[in-house]
Parts: structure tokens; C-alpha cells; sequence
């Protein structure tokens, strides 16, 4: 027996995803739970090891910049994983599949009709104001009309149970290489549980991701030639572009490689020759992609590719101008363009938000800005937030000032009570602050990620996820009842 | 294969090479050195004309002492060609060619890369120096086994085959330019010490043993000459290395010119009066053979890494 012990895990004040209040485990988390606490002290630190040794020779890292120049850190990672019942699962599934797909319509809208704009849905200043609205891209009709073939979501639980859609990452989102090296290295330290509880695989996504973007290659019928577009070894999530090239059996390439011919093709530089490129998974941002149609500076992109790929000669995915939809201010409007689009209501709810932009929601802003969280509009990654409880009196008459000279960059949402998962610290499982993001493709048909990435904040009473500054992941189980 | 991996293949591979070359200069020299008289002694300076780095180093140092020369050869970032260099270079490029080398060969560059790093010091010490470049050597060995061992015939092989016997003969054609030049001259002070010389020039190569199997005579300075140039059998003789780029090339597709490239070099060794050399005209002759290397590089580079895009037809895809 081990010193865990949970008729001791404090589940006060929060919503912790494995175990209910009185320390109780959840149904589904039982097996796991009981499994855990059979263990010695020395065979659960054992599993921690065994778990670091296995990230360490799978070469699972990610890159952070420091003073002496760009390092390779491994992926700190947590046994315990955590637990999503199937039947929970389901819906939240619907959920998302319902979100992206009013999205992708709303994007769609944006760069032809603008029919959401037009019948008052979303006020024309917010597009006006977008930053990640590209004009470029106004009139492209992209195959079956999806602009955000790969997004993620991300999801948190409040005090009460409820999963809230936190925001949605439409431009490149990350992590799903995580996602599947996670359930790689649980399976290799906790064989036992896989044998007996029906837990559902995710190793699904690469082929999914592939062929998705096999369905957008404008040559149909050929074999495509498919191409993951990284901005360099330099870039944080170089792990992943190469883990998902190699996973699809595709080439990983740089802008430098492209060239866009006089025939509007995109080729890439190979040994022989130059080889047309029909689908690009690109992993750069909108301004990097082209200096021709963007950032003259950039030394990332390939010139040309937004001339090829307005002729429909080359599908990018996402799609440029994807981002408009993936904005703070949007987010707002996202439960009332579900219902314009599909005539549905949300099945996943958003946090509630204050736009600064609205004299009523900005009064309520500024006289509680020591409760809120606020947020700019158009950065992502926390950049720029002021989360009030944790403030001081100066930053938040710093931040007053910020949002009365641009009230369309800031909105504000209550500070949530997000929910925590047990977690291995110093040989005890205590409660640790955690999130979701899954991962959706949007093609012929919609996919989701069995689960996702779950992110822990590793550092206690912490609710940063962020890898860079503390954070960690943990396997994430959709877990069948029903089958067990 | 995209052109900047096989490119990036080609240059870890020529970076290993060139590491390795240096540490058995660097080794031979210092040996060398402790056979002659003092006043005898060429000292270091010849190490910086055969790296072709004089021009670089002279802005730096004013004199070529042992220990900046050695300095400027093992560990000095400023020298781009310096044996902590070319691991630094060769690792960078590895780095983004993860993928299609063995993780042993990454892990093997990196465990000698850090060692270099680590032990600099040791390089520049007479008593840790040979130490120190017997692990260079043995850790570019390691890397090139794991190579041969576990990487697939393809042409992810074939570049790393390029970069690694174009390195090897640039090398040993640099050493016998500027050994030979001070060996060749009859009235040298040296010549009561040739044979010690020509010796050092074998064993800066590894190939006394081979040498000493096959031409059973004195060491003699033709005779030298004629092995490394023209012999077909041991692995750092100029024409062993140009039958090496032939399998290399071998492989690829499109190869018609750079082809023809080695082929005009191996005719110019070959063809080379070896006999007539000795006497004069060496310089000239190694000269010309290194355009002739010269041009096979930039066949290869213009073929398959740098083409520019009208020249080259779509290939099928």
C-alpha cells in the first residue's frame, strides 16, 4: 500500500475531475484510483521514472528560449491521468462539432456576404476593428467552404461541474503531438488499467489529420502530395510540426523550399526537381506566409503562395484570414452566431464576457476589474491579461487607462473556479488545476479528438498551463462505463 | 528528399570529415615535431596553410606558435573550420535532419560534440593533446559506424557519401600540396630528415600500415605521392575517394554532370606523371586537381541544393 490515501485529498472549494466531494472517487476514476493507492511509495515512484525515461528517449521536448539560446526541455508530463466519462464525452463532442462548423460558416460569411454583419448579428465595428481579418482573402471560396480545418478549443469546468468553451484557436493551434505521446507513455507505465477499463484510443488523429487534407487537394484522384510547413527548428512547437510530418509520412518543409512557379503551382526544391505541392498543413502565421502578399520581411514564408493558393492551385490549411473568428471580441458573439447559422442552441456554453466595447458591459468592467479577468482581444498564448484578484491597485489603473483608449481590444470575464486533477507531487496525489483543449478537424466530414490535451499547472494554487512557465499534461481518458 | 535536407546531409557529413582530418593533422604534427631537431623544425605554420586558413589566421595571430595554432584548430569558434566548428556546424545540421538519420548517429555527434566542448583545454596540452584527438577521431568513426550500420541505402546515404570522401579528398590533396612543397626541394636543410617526413605525411593520413604492406621499398617521395594520389584500394587516397562519389552519385538521379566532373578529376589523377611531379610542378598539378574537386562540388550543389527554378523541369509528381 502506498501513503496515497484518498479519503485524504482535499476536494473543498473546487470541482476536481477524479474525485468527488467527501473523497470519494468518481465512478469511472474507481479502477484507476484503487489501482494507484495498491501501489508501494517505491513502485509509484518507479512509474515516475519509469514515465521520464520513456519521454527522454522518445525525444519528447519542446523548445523555450533562455539566455543561452534556444534549449530542448523535456516534456514535463503526470502519471495520474485524467478521467472524462464517455457519456459526457458525447456531448461535449456535439458541442464542438456544432461551434466549428457555425464558425467556419462565419468566417465563410465574413469574406463574401457578410450576411452576419448585415442583419445586426455582429456589430460592422468589430469587424472593422479585427486584426486577423485579411482582406487578401476577401471572394476565396476555399474547398467545402472550411477555413478552420484544424482547431483548438479550450475547455475548463467551473466550481459547479459546468465545461465551459474558454476560447478557440483557429490560426495553428498546438499540442496534439502531446496529446498522442501521452497515451504512448501511460500505456508503457500503466499497462494493468488499459486491460481492465474500456478506455478509448486516440491514435486516430494523424490518419484522420491526413486524410482531411488529402479531401482538399485540388488535384483529386491523384495521389497527393501533402507538406507540413514549419517556420524552423527554432520555432517552440518544431516537435510537433516534425512529429506530425513524420506520423502522415509527409515532407516537412520550410518556406525556403517553396516555389511558386509563373503557373500560379506551388512546387517544392527537391533532388529531383521540382515537385508540385497540392495541400500545405502550414505552421506559420498569416503575416509570415508570403512576402508577396504580407510581410515583405519575412524570410519564413514562400513568395507567391497566396497567388497560388487564390487560384486554387494549392490548399492551405487553415486557411488564411482563418483567424478573424478566433478573437476575444468574437468569442463573445459566438453563442448568438451558432444560432444564426444553424438555428441551434450552443450545447456548450461560453464564459460569460463583458465587451469594453459596450458602455454598459465597460462600466461593469472598470468599477470590478479587481474580480475580472481581462483580456485583449487579439493575442493568444495569456499575453497582455490582467487577472484582478491577482493584481495590484496600479496595474489595474494602468489597465482602466488601456481600456478606455481602446475599448474594442479588452473584454472581461469572471475569474473561474477551474477545476483540479489529482496529481503526483513528492509521492502524493494532490489536487492540481487543469484544462482541456481539444483538437477538431473540419473536411468532408468532422472529427474530434478522443479527449484532447489535458494541461496541468504543475506549481500549486497556480492556473498558468503554459509549458513554458510551469505547466505540465496528463494522459486524458474518455472512459466507457457502459462496456467496463 | 527535399534539397535542403539532402544539402544539410552533405554539409554534416564534410563538417564530420573535416573534424576528424584536423584531429589527425594536429596528431601527426605534434609527433613529428618531437622526431626533428630544433633547428630542423618547420613548427606549426604548415598546419595553417593546409586548412587554408593562413589568410584568417594571420589577422588574428602574429605568429604560428604551437599553442595557437593548436588553439585555432581545436577550439576556437572564431575559425570556422576548427574542430569545435565543424562539430557545432555538423550538428546544426543533423539538428533539422533528425528524421531520416538513426538516433544513434544523432546521439553519437552529440556525446562528441560535448566532449570537444568540454575538454578543450586538454586538445592544447602537450600531455592531454593526444588523448584528446584520439577521442575526436574515434567519435567521427563511432558517428560514420552507426551510419554504415543502420542507414538505409537511400539517398539520404548517398549525400552523407559525397559530403564525406569530397571532405576526404580535399584533405589529403591539401597535405600533400603543402608537404610536399618543403620536401620536394632538394637543397632543403631537411633532407637528411625526408624519410621521417614522408612518413608523417602517410601517418597524417593512417596510411603508413597500408603503405608499408603494399610498396615494399624505402619510403620514397614518389612513391608517396603515387600511393596517395593513385592508389584504388586504401579508403583516403584521392582516387579511392573519387570512385566513392561514383557509387554516391550512383544513386541519384539527374547526375549526368556532376558525373562527368569526378570522371574529369579521376583522369587528371589518373594521368598524372608521378615521377615527373616529384621533381616540379606539384603545386601546379595539386592547383588544378583542386578546381577539378572544386567543380564537382559545384556540380552536385548546382544540381540538387541551389538549381534555380527555371532550369529545373517539374518532376512527376
Amino acid at each position: 500500500m502506498s501513503s496515497l490515501d484518498w479519503h485524504n485529498y482535499p476536494t473543498e472549494g473546487f470541482y476536481d475531475e477524479l474525485i468527488a466531494s467527501g473523497s470519494v472517487p468518481r465512478p469511472t476514476a474507481r479502477a484507476l484510483c484503487e489501482y494507484l493507492a495498491s501501489l508501494s511509495d517505491a513502485e509509484l515512484a518507479e512509474r515516475k521514472e519509469a514515465a521520464e525515461i520513456a519521454i527522454r528517449v522518445m525525444g519528447i521536448t519542446f523548445t523555450v528560449y533562455s539566455e543561452g539560446g534556444m534549449i530542448d526541455r523535456a516534456w514535463p508530463f503526470d502519471i495520474m491521468p485524467r478521467i472524462i466519462p464517455l457519456t459526457e464525452w458525447t456531448r461535449i463532442e456535439a458541442g464542438l462539432k456544432q461551434r466549428v462548423a457555425a464558425l467556419n460558416l462565419f468566417i465563410d460569411d465574413l469574406y463574401h456576404e457578410q450576411k452576419v454583419i448585415k442583419d445586426g448579428i455582429l456589430p460592422a465595428d468589430v469587424l472593422a476593428q479585427s486584426v486577423n481579418f485579411r482582406p487578401q482573402c476577401v471572394g476565396i471560396t476555399p474547398p467545402h467552404r472550411v477555413w478552420a480545418h484544424i482547431c483548438g478549443s479550450d475547455l475548463v469546468r467551473d466550481k459547479d461541474g459546468t465545461m465551459y468553451v474558454l476560447e478557440d484557436n483557429l490560426r495553428v493551434p498546438s499540442g496534439v503531438s502531446y496529446m498522442l505521446e501521452n497515451r504512448v507513455v501511460t500505456k508503457r507505465v500503466l499497462p494493468e488499467l488499459f486491460e481492465s477499463t474500456r478506455i478509448l484510443p486516440v491514435d486516430d488523429y494523424p490518419s484522420q489529420l491526413y486524410d482531411m487534407l488529402a479531401a482538399m487537394s485540388p488535384r483529386p484522384g491523384d495521389d497527393p502530395q501533402i507538406v507540413v510547413m514549419t517556420p524552423g527548428i527554432y520555432n517552440s512547437a518544431y516537435f510537433e510540426h516534425a512529429y506530425l510530418a513524420q506520423q502522415m509520412g509527409v515532407e516537412l518543409v520550410e518556406g525556403s523550399d517553396l516555389v511558386v512557379g509563373d503557373d500560379d503551382c506551388c512546387y517544392m526544391r527537391t533532388i529531383y526537381g521540382l515537385k508540385r505541392v497540392d495541400v500545405i498543413y502550414r505552421r506559420i502565421d498569416d503575416l509570415f506566409l508570403d512576402p508577396e502578399a504580407f510581410n515583405p520581411e519575412s524570410t519564413l514564408g514562400a513568395r507567391g503562395l497566396m497567388r497560388a493558393w487564390r487560384a486554387g492551385k494549392v490548399a492551405l490549411a487553415n486557411a488564411p484570414g482563418a483567424g478573424v473568428a478566433d478573437d476575444k471580441v468574437v468569442y463573445a458573439y459566438v453563442p448568438e452566431i451558432i444560432k444564426y447559422y444553424l438555428d441551434q442552441d450552443p450545447i456548450l456554453p461560453n464564459v460569460p464576457s463583458y465587451l469594453c466595447m459596450r458602455d454598459k458591459d465597460r462600466d461593469h468592467v472598470l468599477a470590478n476589474l479587481d474580480k475580472l479577468v481581462v483580456k485583449p482581444a487579439n493575442e493568444s498564448g495569456g499575453y497582455g491579461m490582467l487577472v484582478g484578484p491577482h493584481s495590484t491597485a496600479e496595474k489595474r489603473a494602468a489597465f482602466a487607462e488601456l481600456i478606455r483608449a481602446n475599448p474594442r481590444n479588452y473584454m472581461a470575464q469572471p475569474t473561474l473556479t477551474i477545476s483540479t486533477s489529482p496529481t503526483l507531487c513528492d509521492g502524493h496525489a494532490e489536487p492540481r488545476h487543469v484544462d482541456l483543449r481539444p483538437f477538431i478537424l473540419s473536411g468532408p466530414q468532422t472529427y474530434v479528438t478522443t479527449g484532447g490535451l489535458t494541461r496541468v499547472a504543475l506549481v500549486k494554487g497556480s492556473l498558468v498551463v503554459n509549458s513554458s512557465q510551469g505547466g505540465g499534461s496528463k494522459d486524458t481518458w474518455i472512459v466507457d462505463l457502459e462496456e467496463a | 528528399m527535399l534539397s535542403r535536407v539532402a544539402q544539410n546531409l552533405y554539409w554534416m557529413s564534410r563538417y564530420v570529415e573535416r573534424a576528424e582530418d584536423t584531429a589527425r593533422l594536429i596528431n601527426v604534427n605534434t609527433n613529428l615535431l618531437l622526431d626533428l631537431p630544433r633547428s630542423a623544425q618547420f613548427g606549426w605554420e604548415p598546419l595553417i596553410y593546409i586548412t587554408g586558413s593562413h589568410e584568417h589566421f594571420f589577422e588574428h595571430f602574429g605568429r604560428a606558435g604551437e599553442v595557437a595554432v593548436v588553439s585555432f584548430l581545436t577550439g576556437d569558434l572564431q575559425n570556422p573550420g576548427s574542430i569545435l566548428s565543424s562539430f557545432t556546424s555538423a550538428r546544426e545540421n543533423l539538428r533539422t535532419t533528425r528524421d531520416v538519420m538513426p538516433r544513434e548517429a544523432w546521439e553519437a555527434l552529440n556525446h562528441i560534440f560535448l566532449y570537444v566542448r568540454d575538454n578543450l583545454a586538454n586538445g592544447v596540452s602537450p600531455r592531454g593533446r593526444e588523448h584528446f584527438l584520439r577521442e575526436v577521431i574515434q567519435g567521427c568513426q563511432r558517428f560514420n559506424g552507426f551510419l554504415e550500420g543502420c542507414l538505409s541505402h537511400t539517398p539520404a546515404r548517398d549525400f552523407v557519401l559525397l559530403g564525406r570522401y569530397l571532405e576526404r579528398a580535399d584533405m589529403t590533396t591539401r597535405i600533400l600540396d603543402v608537404r610536399s612543397a618543403s620536401l620536394l626541394t632538394r637543397e632543403s636543410e631537411l633532407a637528411p630528415f625526408q624519410g621521417i617526413q614522408w612518413m608523417s605525411v602517410l601517418k597524417s593520413l593512417s596510411a603508413y600500415q597500408m603503405y608499408r604492406q603494399q610498396v615494399r621499398a624505402r619510403v620514397r617521395g614518389q612513391d608517396v605521392l603515387a600511393y596517395l594520389l593513385q592508389d584504388p584500394l586504401f579508403p583516403r587516397t584521392v582516387r579511392f575517394c573519387l570512385a566513392r562519389l561514383k557509387e554516391g552519385l550512383h544513386g541519384l538521379p539527374r547526375a549526368e554532370a556532376a558525373m562527368a566532373s569526378v570522371d574529369a578529376a579521376e583522369r587528371q589523377v589518373l594521368e598524372a606523371d608521378v615521377e615527373a611531379l616529384a621533381n616540379a610542378g606539384l603545386h601546379e598539378f595539386i592547383d588544378d586537381l583542386q578546381i577539378g574537386l572544386g567543380a564537382i562540388h559545384d556540380a552536385i550543389s548546382a544540381t540538387y541544393f541551389t538549381y534555380h527554378e527555371k532550369d529545373a523541369v517539374p518532376a512527376a509528381a
